[in-house]
This record gives C-alpha cells, structure tokens and sequence, in this order.
C-alpha cells in the first residue's frame, strides 16, 4: 500500500464514530478499538446512544456516537475531545462539535449533507461555518455514492449496499492510522457466513473506503501511534457488564457452588444476565423473571437452596426490589445485586450514565438495614469486585450491593486475563449437623454471620422469614431481642471493614488537595491529578470501592490534605455520607448530573480553582 | 415416587415446636392436619420437602411444618419457590398462600409460574377475605360484598381460582374444602405426585370477617346437593340421592335429573381430568350456584414438561456441545492477544 506523505506521531488519539443510531456506529468503534487492542494500543471506549432503538432519522437526538481513546501512553479514560470524528450525517455534527479539540480531523458523508438534513439537524446553511469549524481538517467523502459504486456488479439489494457505509468509514480511518484490516475482514466472515454476498459486499467496503484514504492522501496526513507499554500476558478487550458477570461466576466456582441468576432487562443492566444466560455449559441457571420483584424474590430462593445467587438491574429496578433485599437482609442469606446506575431519577436517562444511586443503595429500603456496598472502578475492574462482591456475600451471609454504571458497564479496555488461581479462596459458612439442636441465627463469633443450612440435609430443617426472629429462629416480638438483632446485623455488617484493603492514595500521602471520588470516576480522577502533578501541584487522588463499609484509614488519609473536594457524578451523595461518617473534614464538592462522564480538564480546572492556582512549596 | 413409605412418618412428625396461633375455629387447622397426614403418607424424605409462603393468615403455616420453610413477603411466595426448585430439583416446594396473597399482589408471580409449569404445589387458601389485615375485602369477594374498605358493598368483579388458573395455562387443578379432611388429603396427594405447577383451591373459612361465606355449598344441609366430587373416569352424578348429574348441551354444561326426561345415567357425562384441551374444565372449574354445583376433586391434571426439567435438559444439550467447563477456561475463550 502507498507511501504516506505525511505522518503524525502521536502518544494518544481520540476517535468518535457517530451516526443515525441505525448507522451501525458501535459496530464501527468496537471493530476499530478491538484493531487497536492487537495493535498493542492501551485503549478505552466510550459508547454513548439514545435511549430509542431507531429515533427519527437525521435529528441529534437520533445520534449514536462511539468513542475511543488509543495511545501509546496508559489510557483511564475515553477521552474528553475528539481528534478525529466520523460523520455520517449533519446531526452528528451538532452533536459533537462542541467536543472536538483545535485541528481535528472530521471525516463525513458529504452525500448526507443535503439541503434538507442539514435542516434537520437544526442548521440553517452550512454546519461547518455556523458551528466555527472551518479551520478543521474536513474531508468530504462521497460515502454513499462511492459504496453503491463499489458495490454496482453484485446482486445484493439497495438497502444491504446502504448498510455497508459504516464499513466504507472504517476504513478510511483504518488508512489513517495505517492499521491491518485482519481482525475486520475475519468479524465479517464470522458474522455474515451464512450470508456469502454480504460478507463480501461488507469487505469490499472496507477495502474500497480504505483505498480511498490513499487515494485522497494528499489532502490529509495519517497518524501513528506506537504501541503502549504494557505488561506482558494475555490480554482481551472486556466491558463492565460482561467483567461483572465472570467476576461472580468466578467467585461461584472458587466457592465451590453453582450460580443462579433471576433478572429482569433493563438497560444498562441487561448485559449482565444475557452473558450468564449463556453459561449452561458452566452450570449458570439463569432466569429471566416476569418483573424485578421476581428477579430478586427467585434469587433470594435460589440462595436458601444452596446456590450462589445474584440480581442485576438498574436504579428503577433496584427500587422495586427493595423490598425484598430487606428479606435478605433480615434472612440473612448471600445474595449479589448489581446496579449498573444509569441518569434518574424515574426512567431517567436510560442510557446515560450517573452515580445517583448511592443514597438508595445506601439508604433505601425500611427500617434498619444494613447492606454492604461496593463500587467498581473501571469497565476491567468489574471483574474484581464481581469477585469480591460474592465473596462478602457468602462469606458474612448478607446481601451486598454491587455499583456500577452505564460507562462501566458499555465502556471496554483491554484485560490481562488473570488466572483464577491467584484469586482468594472464599469460605462458605456451611452449617452441619452436630447432637445439638440447629439454631439457625446463631453466628460465628468473629464474624457475626449465621450458618447456611441447606435444604435436603437432613436434621437441619429451620424456617426462616421476615418476621424478626430469636436465635432459635422463632418468631419474636420481645422488645429487647427486636434490639439485640437489630444492632447485631448491623454490627455484623460494619465487621466486614476487617477485610477492606486500605484506600490507596495516588500520589503523595500529604499535600495541599485530596481529590476524592468513588466507583467509575477513577480514570477520570487519577488522569487530571497526574497531570496536576506533572505540572506542579500539591495534589493527591483517593477514590473508593467500598462505600459500606468505609476502608480504615479513611480519616487517615484526608488528614493528610489541606483541603478536600469530593467528584462526583450527582448533587453531592458520597460528600454527605463522608460529612456523616467523618465529620470533622470540611468537603468541597465538584458535581456534574448531565448523564456524562467527567471530563480530566473541568476537574483539573476545578482543582486549580480551588488551590487558586498556588503550585508546590 | 414408590407407594411404600420407607420413612414410616406419623403426623406428628411434621409438627413445629411452634404454638398454631390461628383463631379457634379457623379453616387452617384443618388444613394443617391435612397436610400433615398427607406428608406422613409420602414416600419422601423429610428434609427434601420446602414449605414456601407469603403474607396473610395462610403464610404462618410454614412455622407449624417442622420441615424446611420460608415465611416470605407479600405476594411473592411462587418466586421465591420457583427459585428454590430451580436451584435444587430433588426438592419438593410447597406454597402456602392465600387470595390476596396470589391473586392480588402476587397475581403476576401466580399466573407466570403456572404458565412455566415449575414444579411446585401452591395450596391457595380462599376465604374471600383479608384476615390478617381484619377484614377488607379481597379478589375472590363475592360482589357486592360490605367490608370495612368496602362500606357500601364492592363494586368489583371477582375472580374464579380456577378460571384464572386454567386461563394461564394450569396443567393441574382441584378443589377441596378446609374442613374435608379426606377429599383434602387425597387432593393434596394427587398434588403431590403431579409433575408440573399444581394448585389446589381450598374452599376455608374465616371465622372472624367473612364467617359462612360458603355455607351455600359447605353448611351440612347444602353439601350434598350444592357440590360435586370429581373424579378421573368417574361418571358426574351428586346429590343426596345422587340422582343429578351434569351434561354437555348446545356447548354448555347442564344440570339434569336422572330418570327425568328420559336421562339415564348414561347420558351423564364422565369425567377426564387429563384431557388436554381446557374447555370442559375451565367450565367445570367455573360452575357455580345457583345454577350448577360447586366441582370438587381434581380438576384437571395434564402431563407436561415441567421448567425445571426443560431447564437441565437444555444445560445438558448446551453441554454436550460447549467445551467450556472452567472460568479460566471462559476468560481465555474468544478474541485474545499475547503481549510479549
């Protein structure tokens, strides 16, 4: 393939493939992050669509967008502006032109930028005039005519050559970037191998778009990005959704029990269970409930009958099945919810991301009920608290709420895939017949957890419920035992904190600014304070995974700093439990509820703000 | 399951240590027992058998049973069993509940767990009332009915158990009454030995709020001629002189005198619980007074696969084909890359 005239060497780049949400853009992207993965690319994705499967045509609320942030340094995040945008259309102008960094590259379908789409974008003439991008480096290319020209000798019908413009686009970028077009042209033989004609109609879209680059190389200079360096290993690309559930299938067999799942579909959350709904080969028995409350209500029956039981669902969800979670609680049986927190409150912004569940997590359910509460930190990091999430389930038989969110949850990066060996062991507290009588509330004494008995072993039949109980587990409506059990559960909960790692604290243990964040801001927080650092500042990041209980040396660490801010994406949730639990700190809040991630340059500004732009010593 | 009774279980065998503290006189008791005599006549285990409950006066039943048990929330006593069977097939799960239990707040687990035939018995206690809560009126209230949230009768249609039931694809209907000991142990037997979602109506009374709700069809003077006992291949004859029976006429069942009209007891219809279209048992399950008598006995019992069997089946076909075993062997499955 050609020479190239121009070649740009770049440590990281962003990418953002956007469309009609029929456009087959997250197609596009997960093809080209997964090329750049190979590569050797540490790469982290950002997938970001409307809540409507096909919204009306051409309008920015129909935009789906697909980005991806590739660099030759370490990635934690997708990046906040684009260097270079796929357009398929005049709407995904106008919804990303605020997002795009100076000199960036835009390559769009200059056939969809008629008169009347341009319009419907909202637009009156000239989207590039009217939105200031002129000095941008456009590259009209004639997508559609070229992919029907492509296309004109096969016998496939109008609307399959349509289809095949998001391949035409990635190739184009695949030219830019000088990438290998293996890894693509082998998808679209898997995917279309029953359909011969479309298979090759896709590939020689791609082909055809990519010999376009060349043939317009003139006009653009491509770019370069060495590989990063990574530890050695093998590697995957994985999503939060999908990290979640081999986190609990994980833990189910380091366990030695079998999983169930009951869930419901609910965006973002359903990723979870159509992965375990796949595991028959693993032994998962998988249901798809008739609504949220079965979800957790056939989980929780799972449980009592010996299985490692887990429920995913998103905000909405988790407040129909609070009532429930609070059976578990006063049963005292291991159960894993996973929340993947999307916009609310109500249905919200389905698919757009937020950390508003917290307090409901925390605090939603009635009367007193404990329940331990954990949060992933990145899409591959879902694998561990997975994990750990069965772990302290089962290990202190209380059902734990697991965090994450729809950036987590759709978001990917590559993986070193760990070997199950080096995961801790897990204990299961089974309860075994001895000549005394069994007491199913009677706890282990470091622990405070009761014993699991089993249905089917013999001589250990005990009921339990939700009414409150006496050690024996009878029914009880004694004053003082209402107390005890109360206090005990939730001391059994707060015991937990015993096997809570340390927060880690990035950068140096004192110093003019902590920032604090909790769950999937971490790559967002850790890059701006690495870069604070970098350019002079006396500041520090802390973001936590357990918010219930909260690690030990918590107050050790804000007193370290002079000053504290708590990022978040909701109106201050984790600022004020921090105000309740440790209230002699003073907490400065960033929040951000637009459905968005944070950007790394508004809590780098925000930070500077603070420290009013005072530098180190 | 075998006819023999390896376990030589009495009744008394399946008593709690727990007090009954339903009301004296209440239907309960009778049930209680009946489901203590059924077990003790069972060739299974004690400790394979779960007693699963919601909310109400029936749900409490779970603390008399010195069995495994689950006194859960309300409404959702069928999740809850339809968890536990799935998670242990060699378990058999019991539901106790009631008419605002299942029909009304666990209506939808009700008629899904019937629709997915799991295996699990759901013995529905219908007082027609709420009497935990002292006496509102409940899905199964006959209309009309004055209750303390409905002070000037109800105005709302009820629900027929077994209407509904066969409406969402029940494979396993009967009926008995709380203080037939017999016909309840016999029904609860056949319950038993059914493979799928089997419900039994039990016809209770609550002697505090909805006192002789039944009578018309239960009081000693009306049983005889307002009910009718149903059973597999059994002609449809009652009545004190058990000289009326039931025929199908213009589509419609009728209630007709024999030697009357020149009806024999041929003409009387027979039953057959295992007839897999649900017309004549959605309607035999629908008769009520004054025109017809009130079917007791096993409705309908149709074989079919049940949930939890389709399920290992299909674990075992994915098995069969999907080498993967372990999670290592999962994390290494796909697209992966070596980084040296």
């Amino acid at each position: 393939m050609g020479k190239r005239s121009k070649v740009i060497e770049k440590d990281a780049v962003v990418i953002r493939f956007s469309g009609d949400s029929g456009d087959g853009m997250q197609l596009t992207g997960t093809l080209f992050s997964n090329t750049s993965a190979l590569f050797g690319h540490d790469i982290s994705t950002f997938p970001d669509y409307p809540a409507e499967i096909r919204a009306p045509q051409g309008t920015v609320g129909g935009v789906s967008g697909f980005q991806v942030h590739i660099g030759h340094k370490l990635i934690n995040t997708p990046g906040d502006f684009t260097d270079i945008l796929v357009a398929m259309n005049p709407a995904a102008i106008r919804a990303n032109s605020r997002w795009l960094r100076k000199g960036s590259t835009i390559i769009y379908d200059s056939d969809n930028f008629t008169e009347k789409s341009i319009q419907r974008a909202g637009y009156k003439a000239d989207p590039f005039t009217e939105d200031k991008l002129d000095s941008m480096n456009l590259i009209a290319a004639p997508i559609t005519t070229l992919v029907k020209e492509a296309l004109k000798d096969m016998e496939i019908d109008p609307k399959t050559v349509l289809r095949t413009k998001n391949m035409f686009a990635l190739g184009m970028v695949y030219w830019l970037f000088n990438s290998k077009l293996k890894y693509t042209e082998d998808f679209i033989e898997e995917k279309f191998g029953k359909k011969p004609l479309v298979a090759e109609a896709n590939s020689k879209v791609l082909r055809a778009g990519y010999y376009y680059g060349e043939t317009i190389e003139a006009l653009t200079p491509s770019y370069r990005v060495s590989p990063a360096p990574i530890k050695k290993g093998t590697y995957r690309n994985i999503n939060g959704n999908q990290a979640t559930a081999w986190g609990v299938l994980a833990a189910a067999e380091k366990a030695g029990l079998k999983l169930f799942i009951g869930s419901y579909p609910i965006t973002p959350a359903t990723g979870v269970l159509e992965e375990l709904a796949q595991r028959k080969d693993m032994g998962v028995k998988s249901l798809q409930a008739e609504d949220e409350i079965a979800g957790i209500c056939t989980s929780i029956g799972a449980s009592f009958a010996g299985r490692l039981a887990v429920t995913s669902t998103s905000g909405p969800g988790l407040a129909l099945k609070s009532e429930a979670l609070n059976l578990a609680v006063m049963t005292e049986l291991p159960l894993v919810v996973i929340d993947v927190q999307r916009g609310g409150p109500s249905t919200g912004l389905p698919t757009k991301t937020e950390q508003a569940d917290l307090w409901q997590a925390l605090f939603g359910r009635n009367g007193e009920s404990p329940v331990p509460v954990i949060a992933a930190g990145t899409p591959s990091d879902c694998f561990r608290f997975g994990f750990e999430a069965a772990k302290i389930a089962v290990e202190h038989m209380t059902p734990v709420i697991l965090l994450t969110d729809s950036y987590l949850a759709n978001g990917s990066e590559p993986w070193k895939i760990p070997s199950t060996n080096d995961l801790p062991p897990i204990t299961v507290p089974y309860a075994v017949k001895t000549d005394k009588e069994f007491l199913a509330y009677e706890r282990d004494p470091e622990t405070l957890a009761r014993k699991w008995a089993i249905p089917g072993t013999p001589g250990l039949e005990h009921r339990v419920g939700g009414l409150e109980k006496t050690i024996k587990g009878s029914v009880s409506y004694t004053p003082e035992n209402h107390e005890y059990m109360v206090k005990v559960r939730d001391e059994k909960v707060e015991r937990i904190v015993r096997e809570v790692p340390n927060l880690k604290v990035h950068g140096r243990k004192s110093g003019d600014l902590l920032v604090i964040g909790w769950g999937s801001s971490y790559g967002h927080i850790t890059t701006a304070v690495a870069e604070l650092q970098e350019e002079g500042y006396s500041v520090s990041a802390a973001v936590f995974n357990y918010i219930r209980p909260l690690p030990k040396n918590t107050a050790k660490v804000f007193a370290g700093f002079d000053k504290l801010v708590v990022c978040e994406l909701n109106t201050g949730q984790f600022a004020n439990y921090l105000r309740m639990k440790h209230q002699k700190y003073t907490y400065n809040q960033y929040n951000k509820i637009q459905g968005l991630p944070f950007t790394v340059k508004e809590i780098k500004d925000y930070c500077i703000k603070l420290l009013k732009g005072k530098k180190n010593g | 399951m075998a006819e023999t009774n390896h376990n030589h279980y009495a009744a008394k065998d399946f008593k709690s240590d727990q007090e009954v503290r339903w009301c004296p006189g209440c239907g309960d008791h009778g049930i209680l027992a009946s489901l203590q005599k059924t077990l003790a006549e069972l060739d299974i285990p004690k400790e394979k058998y779960v007693f699963v409950s919601g909310i109400g006066c029936s749900s409490r039943l779970p603390y008399y049973m010195s069995t495994y048990g689950f006194h859960s929330i309300h409404g959702r006593a069928a999740a809850i069993a339809t968890g536990i069977k799935i998670a242990n097939p060699e378990l058999m799960v019991w539901e106790m509940t009631g008419d605002g239990d299942a029909l009304a707040i666990g209506g939808n687990h009700y008629i899904h767990a019937i629709r997915r035939n799991i295996d699990i018995k759901i013995i529905l206690f219908n007082n027609e009332i709420y009497g935990l809560t002292k006496g509102q009126y409940s899905p199964t209230s006959k209309k009309g009915l004055t209750t303390k949230t409905s002070p000037y009768g109800t105005i709302e249609e009820p629900f027929k158990v077994g209407e509904l039931t066969i409406g969402a694809n029940g494979r396993f209907f009967a009926r008995t009454v709380d203080y037939n000991l017999q016909l309840s142990n016999e029904v609860y037997k056949e319950a038993a030995k059914f493979h799928g979602t089997a419900v039994v109506e039990v016809i209770q009374n609550c002697v505090i709020f909805n006192d002789g709700t039944h009578d018309a069809f239960t009081s000693k003077e009306n049983r005889d001629d307002n009910t009718i006992t149903l059973r597999h291949g059994e002609k449809m004859i009652f009545g004190k002189n058990r000289d009326k029976g039931i025929i199908l006429k213009d589509l419609k069942l009728k209630v007709v005198k024999i030697g009357e009209n020149g009806i024999t007891e041929k003409d009387i219809l027979t039953h057959d619980a295992h007839e897999p279209n649900p017309g004549i048992h959605y309607r035999l399950a629908g008769m009520s007074l004054p025109e017809y008598p009130v079917a007791l006995g096993v409705i309908r019992a149709i074989n079919a696969q049940t949930y939890d069997a389709a399920m290992i089946e299909q674990h075992e076909r994915v098995q069969a084909r999907s080498k993967i075993r372990t999670v290592d062997e999962l994390l290494r499955s796909g697209s992966t890359w070596e980084v040296k």
